[in-house]
């Protein structure tokens, strides 16, 4: 086949192809830059920052999923000394626009909620006050009469004629809907000897960061600049909409990123936080910090995770070649649609996984509930769509009485099959999935595990093994958002990443981020790695720092597993133009040829003559001062920007039938995990657990374990403990940590990791993403492993979490 | 509201060798006192319902949540919080060293109560004791970013060097 190939990415892949002799930074074991702040405890997060004369905003939240709002009295509140205002959806309405939305539809998000509230926790009050317990206990005495209204809690009810509306002016609580056909869907079911059909239902769960969301508005009455201090993720990407929202023009909204203590998803659509901080701001005249409480975090940030119910087929044929895929999902997207339907889209890029299918039918339908919206989490729909795939390829394992790994083995795409195109027009850019079997089978001796699972049956002790695989696709072209309409309103964006570097006249580099501060990932770590690999200089020599929204360029943060590969051919594009830049200067000082020269120790000098170089310091002081010291057509200073666009897009075709390219730098993972459940209490210990994963080019392993693990432990969470939970009114009944377990160290195994490399050839470096991979696999794994060491009593497991209560359930029958 | 307004009570403290002094209404809770008041961030808050264990802070050398106490009861007494692990040039201290030679940390949030939660264990056990042991030491903080696998051997590494 042949890849179209944008200029951008073609060029930094090429030159940035392994010299001879190899690497020296990129791939090394470095301990992260970022780490000595938050070792000190010096991260300054959101709520760390002070600024004079802030005062702090609390929020009240509606106790009702579904309410008519008959009045609020907030006099008695506003009464309260320390307190200076009250902000109502009243408020909200006279003074802004609603939130900024992507979606389809008439379906209007407002900062404050006007005329009725549509979910547990949605905002209907503010206080902000001189400090944060008496804007608390403002909220107490503000009085809110409801009309309560019936709620509509399922999708499946939500669709039927008569349910309750979400929002009367859709007069539908159905969305949206649509089905993708990619091949001949019907001949292949039919044609196949065999099927299995799966009714699947994944679980609404959220990131859960341990830091929540939270901003802090400044408004300068005096130059009318509305700035906000937010520990979101992507403010060059769409916060700026944000603009719209307080009715002032772009142009003076500054965004000022703030690191964050984790997202997960749950701070990439950061959108009412930040917004009301800069209201509140705006009212009080004078800076307001608001930062989510955990109860308001779990009830009214963006629930981060699909709520998904699928009907779910694979055919193949008599020996286990799989045919053909159908899927049909109704995702139950709760009160909102702000974001759309990215989240299936997503998962279209990588709908058949790493296996050879040919025929893929996709149904979607988008309901409205009485429930909070749906935000981003780590897999952004793809972690839900592999665990969907991965259980039917073990029913029909089970149904052809062959093993789980060799079923896989007959499917995988061949390491000579690559760039492989996909049904829906996605491609995997390169791949070797048979070397990563082989690896994670090695790395924990399968046989001797298949026979310690079979001895340990033989004693009546439930042992299972589970074997999944995943494919990790990253960095999005935003396609996703785009190809559900036959006429979008724009053309997709190419999802940019920017990088200014600057040696100063010191000789030391600086590089500036244009859309995120950290968050958990390295970001730090990983561009001084890239810059030390371009320039030869020592890693921690580098200095990192953000730039604010009205300083940046082009930028779109992390997510979908983006940001390492996007930043490093940013910062590759710099270093390119900078690096000419001081060739020039030096090829002129050392009177040699500029071919000749290379980078070396903080220097630039003549290939095979240690004697003849300058050092950076040395460039840079005359790039500086010493104007007439520099080749004649040269400007002063030693800086350089790039933007790199998405390396490797196109379009989709005008009727849906090819999707286009859009998500094609594809990772690839194997995990194998030993479990043995207590059929008593439902207690599931962990004998064993491998992950082998391959992600390209790997710049840092120490950190990418990291990445893997905590996504593997995520994961588990998703897979074993974790879900909203909803009384019949609608409540969420575990909004808080009490109730809502995370995985603790206790619940988690020994993970050990290893790593193929097989770099992608139109990436920086080869470098894949890799940020999501863990969670990918999870769900999948514990439900394959749980299920086997269940055999003995003919368990299918169809729904995630595989609660201890469940477990009992199923022996106890 | 029962809070009496206005009302103000000194609490005196010692806060990583340092005698502090704050003028706090009694609810205030240590947390705050440290945060707000003694303008010691590197206490972090996560639920303030005393289950995420992301505000451990050593009171006379006993872990406890921050959120939990109010400022008055730790009247007098000795506190050790995360800025007081450090040198007072910043140099890290062992358990901290260990922390990043081991990728112990990923968005640093719950690091402070996990060093100080670790300081507390490897005082009891200075040999580090058993995997489980440590597990169970830290099984009070919660991380969502590491899945805690190089936490545990960031703690084991600390044990193994030695005080």
């Amino acid at each position: 086949m042949t890849v179209e190939q944008g200029p951008n990415g073609a060029r930094i892949a090429r030159e940035t192809a392994p010299p001879q002799g190899g690497r020296r930074w990129i791939g090394k074991r470095l301990n992260r830059v970022e780490d000595p702040r938050f070792l000190r405890g010096q991260g300054r997060y959101i709520d760390d920052i002070k600024l004079p004369g802030m005062a702090h905003a609390a929020v009240l939240g509606s106790p009702h999923a579904h309410a008519r709002i008959v009045s609020i009295d907030t006099r008695a509140a506003e009464r309260l000394p320390g307190v200076i205002a009250v902000v109502t959806g009243e408020d909200v309405a006279a003074r802004a626009a609603p939130l900024p939305s992507f979606g389809a539809g008439e379906i209007v998000q407002d900062m404050i909620a006007t005329e009725k509230v549509r979910y547990h926790g949605e905002t209907v009050a503010a206080v902000i006050a001189e400090d944060r317990y008496v804007a608390e206990d403002a909220c107490e005495l503000i009085d809110v009469v409801y009309e309560p209204l019936p709620v509509v809690l399922d999708p499946f009810t939500a669709r039927e004629d008569g349910a309750p509306l979400v929002h009367e002016a859709l007069g539908s609580n159905t969305a949206y809907e649509r089905t993708f056909t990619f091949g001949a869907v019907d001949d292949a079911f039919a044609a196949a000897p065999r099927s299995v059909r799966a009714r699947l239902r994944w679980p609404r769960s959220t990131g859960m960061p341990m830091d929540t969301n939270g901003a802090i508005g400044d408004y300068d009455a005096g130059t009318g600049v509305v700035t906000i201090h937010a520990n979101s993720m992507n403010f060059t990407y769409f916060l700026w909409l944000l603009a719209a929202t307080l009715k002032i023009p772009a142009s003076k909204l500054r965004l000022v990123p703030v690191g964050a203590g984790g997202s997960f998803g749950s701070k990439f659509f950061m959108h009412k936080v930040p917004a009301l901080a800069g209201l509140l701001s705006m009212i009080a005249g004078r800076p307001v910090k608001y930062v989510e409480d955990r109860t308001a975090h779990i009830l009214s940030n963006d629930h981060a995770g699909s709520d998904r119910h699928y009907d779910a087929a694979l055919a193949f044929d008599d020996d286990g070649t799989f045919r053909a895929l159908r899927i049909d999902c109704v995702d139950d997207y709760g009160a909102y649609l702000q974001f759309g339907t990215g989240t299936h889209g997503n998962a279209l890029s990588q709908v058949v996984g790493p296996y050879r299918i040919q025929h893929v039918e996709y149904s979607l339908a988008a309901v409205l509930t009485n429930k909070n919206q749906q935000g981003a989490y780590r897999g952004f729909g793809a972690e839900v769509s592999n665990w969907v795939l991965e259980r039917l390829v073990d029913l029909a394992a089970r149904e052809l009485d062959v093993d789980r790994v060799e079923i896989r083995r007959r499917n995988l795409i061949g390491a000579d099959e690559f760039p492989y195109r996909t049904p829906t027009g996605n491609i995997y850019d390169s791949g070797n999935y048979q070397g990563v079997l082989e690896q994670v089978l090695e790395a924990v001796d399968y046989p001797h595990w298949v026979a310690e699972r079979d001895r340990a049956r033989a004693e009546g002790r439930h042992v299972g093994i589970g074997v999944v695989a995943s494919n990790e696709r990253s960095v999005f072209s935003s396609t996703e958002f785009w190809f559900w309409f036959d006429e979008p309103d724009f053309t997709p964006t190419s999802s940019p990443e920017s990088a200014s570097l600057q040696i100063d006249p010191t000789g030391r580099i600086v590089v500036t981020l244009h859309s995120q501060a950290q968050w958990g990932n390295s970001p730090e770590t990983v561009v001084s790695q890239v810059v030390a690999e371009e320039f030869d200089v020592e890693p921690d020599s580098v200095l990192v720092t953000y730039a604010d929204s009205q300083h940046a360029l082009p930028g779109t943060g992390p997510g979908g597993s983006r940001f390492t590969v996007m930043v490093a051919g940013a910062v590759a594009g710099a270093s390119s133009t900078l690096k000419q830049k001081i060739r020039r200067i030096a090829a002129d000082k050392l009177e040699a040829n500029e071919d000749d020269l290379e980078f070396r120790n903080g220097a630039v000098g003549v290939i095979g003559t240690p004697d003849a170089e300058l050092s950076l310091a040395d460039v840079a002081m005359t790039a500086y001062m010493f104007r007439l010291d520099l080749p004649p057509d040269m400007e002063s200073g030693l800086s350089a920007q790039s933007t790199y666009d998405h390396p490797l897009t196109t379009l989709p075709s005008g009727d849906r039938s090819d999707l286009g390219i859009f998500y094609p730098f594809v990772g690839h993972a194997w995990h194998i995990a030993v479990v043995e459940v207590d059929p008593e209490t439902g207690k599931v210990d962990f004998l064993r657990y491998a992950a082998v994963h391959d992600a390209g080019t790997v710049v840092n392993p120490q950190s990418l374990d990291g990445q893997i693990i905590g996504g593997t432990v995520q994961g588990l969470g998703t897979a074993l403990y974790e879900q909203y939970l909803y009384d019949d009114q609608g409540r969420v009944r575990n909004a808080s940590f009490e109730h809502y377990h995370l995985p603790s160290s206790m619940d988690v195994p020994r993970i050990t990791v290893g790593h193929q490399e097989t770099p992608s050839p139109y990436t920086a470096y080869g470098i894949k993403g890799a940020g999501e991979g863990g969670r990918m696999l999870t769900p999948a794994i514990l439900s394959a492993a749980i299920e086997d060491a269940l055999q003995p009593y003919g368990v299918t497991i169809t729904t995630l979490p595989i609660t201890a209560e469940q477990i009992v359930a199923w022996t106890t029958a | 509201m029962s809070t009496a307004a206005g009302q103000r009570v000194t609490v005196h403290l010692e806060v990583n060798g340092l005698w502090r002094e704050a003028v706090v209404e009694p609810r205030r809770t240590l947390a705050d006192l440290l945060r707000e008041d003694l303008d010691l961030t590197g206490t972090h808050l996560a639920c303030e319902t005393g289950v995420c264990g992301n505000c451990n802070v050593l009171l006379d050398g006993e872990s406890v949540r921050a959120c939990l106490m109010f400022a008055v009861q730790a009247e007098g007494r000795s506190l050790l919080t995360v800025e007081g692990l450090a040198a007072d040039d910043g140099t890290l201290g062992d358990l901290q060293q260990a922390f990043h030679d081991h990728h112990g940390l990923q968005c640093g949030f719950c690091t402070p109560a996990m060093l100080l939660t670790a300081h507390e264990h490897l005082r009891e056990h200075p040999d580090g004791g058993t995997d489980e042991q440590i597990r169970e030491a830290i099984s009070g903080v919660l991380c969502r970013c590491t899945g805690y696998e190089q936490i545990i051997a960031s703690i084991r590494a600390a044990a193994e060097a030695g005080p």
